[in-house]
């Protein structure tokens, strides 16, 4: 009976939990039973090499892609009944940036959700949309066509995007891939915030070395979750060696005891 | 070779029978404007043309059905439920065979759309070889033959097109989370399949209500030309699927009139004819991305950088 009763509130208390989830293109398995949770207000990487299946393990937890077997949980229920509670910010060149859309027609996009059938973008929704992109610092675009935008402002759209959601889980397919050096701290700086607030990110990375600087918890993925866990006591280099097929050699003050080497 | 006086006469649809024709041929492309827009925002033009092909070999398997349950054949409404129903199946095996093999979306929508209508083809040879089979007819969905619509046809087309039209305006913001990035429409909660579905059955429906004025081998340029030419003039979704439905309307008025007064002209051609015309100038001096513009703009840049040199010379 009390077992029952600690294992519920350790549900409770994880933001995400997944649950031996494989999942396969075309009968070829991607990933397989994949274990791992991230409790609440954590910033949590997700790290591999290419092609470990890190975007996969993101999409099956929306529900984007089928799933041969496994169970995700957000805050312990079923996805598409938590669906308001997440936030989704997808890789860049997921879609066309030639469309003809506005900078905020597309940060409004996040509220599409809640406003349902027939409705159309109103003033509220404006408001919240103009305000998430003063958040990313991109006021001054909210009227620009998006084909006119560099790599880290479509990032930051994409990110405004997901703050509109009004979400407490945040999933994020490498905000940091090719983006200049001030998006990379503006993104970080609004994620450590929503941290503040209470919100849980999962953010697909692949630069080693911030990891440390950046997340306090990691899952290292190559198929398999490797390990899961607070970043000080997962994040070392044998296990992150073990989890790139041992093929990485790193130099010591890469996993500087503090954590704070890099 | 015509008066001008005849000119004016048909432009201005004060005969009867050309008024049907032409506003038969108005509303076609209004509601294949905004449907070819979609097309082209989502990189699937090729996907009316498989549709259009495909609705062939309906249309001679409609026509067969009826003769061997004792009909003549002719009945418009089954042809057009034939025509419909081997374009979706067409639709189906493109999306078939590029989530099941390596194949992607172009090749299987070549093949789909030369496989189909091939079958069309041999099935209509068939029908003209059969002892009772009067096929007489039956080709104008090829070509289209607007000219000899009656006003059933023009019930049939107008109701179509209304329908097709209210999908942009009720569905807007919908259609645009769904072209633009589906998979976090998903996210979201909508049912893209089901968008995606409703897209394809309106396309379906004013490909198969348009079959019968511009034919299935043209009908794809109606979708698509004022589609593409609407882009270059703005960047943003609403103007762009206005500016596809006028641009379609208009290009429908123009061909349709001109084929009334030089009946021997096929009037899908004309109406292509007219739209490519269109296009021509939209790629020339669309406001937004035509070439002029474009060249305007890069002399403005270069311009700019010629006095920031200077400034720099002289300093």
């Amino acid at each position: 009976m009390s077992e029952a009763i600690t294992s519920r509130s350790t549900d409770q208390e994880a933001a995400l939990k997944v649950q031996n989830l494989t999942v396969a293109y075309q009968s070829n398995p991607v990933v397989r039973g994949v274990d791992f949770s991230i409790p609440k207000g954590r910033l949590a990487a997700m790290v591999g090499p290419n092609g470990a299946g890190k975007s996969t393990v993101l999409k099956a937890c929306l529900e984007l892609l089928p799933r041969l077997s496994g169970d995700v949980r957000i805050h312990g229920d079923l996805f598409r009944k938590q669906r308001r509670r997440v936030a989704y910010v997808p890789q860049r060149e997921s879609v066309d940036w030639d469309f003809p859309v506005s900078v905020l027609d597309v940060v409004a996009m996040g509220a599409y959700g809640r406003l349902g059938w027939f409705r159309r973008v109103n003033r509220s929704v404006k408001a919240a949309a103009a305000e998430a992109l003063e958040r990313v610092g991109m006021s001054a675009y909210a009227d620009r066509q998006i084909s006119q935008l560099s790599g880290g402002q479509q990032q930051r759209t994409f990110l405004a995007r997901a703050l509109v959601q009004e979400a407490d889980l945040f999933f994020l397919d490498e905000p940091f891939a090719a983006v200049d050096v001030a998006t990379e701290q503006a993104v970080m700086e609004l994620l450590r915030d929503l941290r503040a607030r209470g919100a849980t990110c999962l953010v697909v990375h692949h630069d080693l070395a911030t990891v440390p600087q950046y997340f306090d918890w990691v899952v290292l993925l190559n198929e398999q979750v490797l390990a899961n866990g607070p970043t000080e006591s997962v994040f070392t280099a044998d296990k992150v060696s073990q989890t790139y097929g041992g093929k990485l050699v790193f130099s010591r003050k890469f996993f500087g005891s503090d954590g704070s080497d890099v | 070779m015509f008066e001008w006086q005849e000119l004016l006469e048909v432009l201005s649809l004060r005969d009867y029978n050309t008024r049907l024709v032409v506003s038969s041929a108005v509303l076609l492309g209004a509601a294949c404007g905004p449907m070819g827009a979609y097309l082209v925002l989502r990189r699937r033009s090729l996907m009316g043309d498989a549709l259009s092909h495909a609705t062939l070999p309906g249309v001679a398997l409609a026509f067969l059905a009826s003769v061997w349950l004792g009909g003549d054949g002719k009945s418009l409404p089954l042809l057009l439920c034939g025509a419909a129903l081997t374009g979706l199946l067409g639709c189906g095996v493109v999306q078939f065979i590029r989530d099941r093999t390596r194949i992607k979306d172009d090749a299987a929508m070549g093949i789909v759309l030369s496989v189909f209508f091939g079958l069309g083809v041999v099935l209509l040879g068939f029908i003209q070889s059969m002892p009772k089979g009067s096929a007489a007819g039956l080709e104008s969905f090829i070509y289209g033959k607007t000219a000899s619509m009656v006003q059933n046809d023009f019930f049939v087309l107008s109701g179509s097109a209304l329908v097709v039209l209210s999908a942009p305006v009720l569905l807007f913001k919908e259609l645009r989370l769904l072209c633009f990035d589906g998979e976090y429409a998903a996210v979201l909660g909508w049912p893209v399949k089901r968008l995606d579905a409703l897209l394809m059955l309106l396309l379906t429906v004013i490909v198969v209500a348009g079959l019968q004025a511009v034919g299935l081998v043209l009908i794809i340029a109606f979708l698509v030309i004022p589609g593409a030419s609407a882009r270059f003039w703005t960047e943003r979704l609403d103007q762009m699927l206005l500016l596809s439905a006028l641009f379609g309307a208009f290009s429908g008025w123009l061909g349709a009139a001109l084929s009334a007064l030089a009946p021997r002209l096929p009037p899908g051609a004309l109406i292509v004819l007219v739209a490519s015309v269109g296009f021509a100038l939209s790629f020339f001096f669309g406001r937004e991305r035509g070439l002029f513009i474009q060249f305007l703009r890069r002399r403005f840049l270069m311009q700019q950088g010629d006095a920031k040199d200077d400034l720099v010379c002289h300093r």
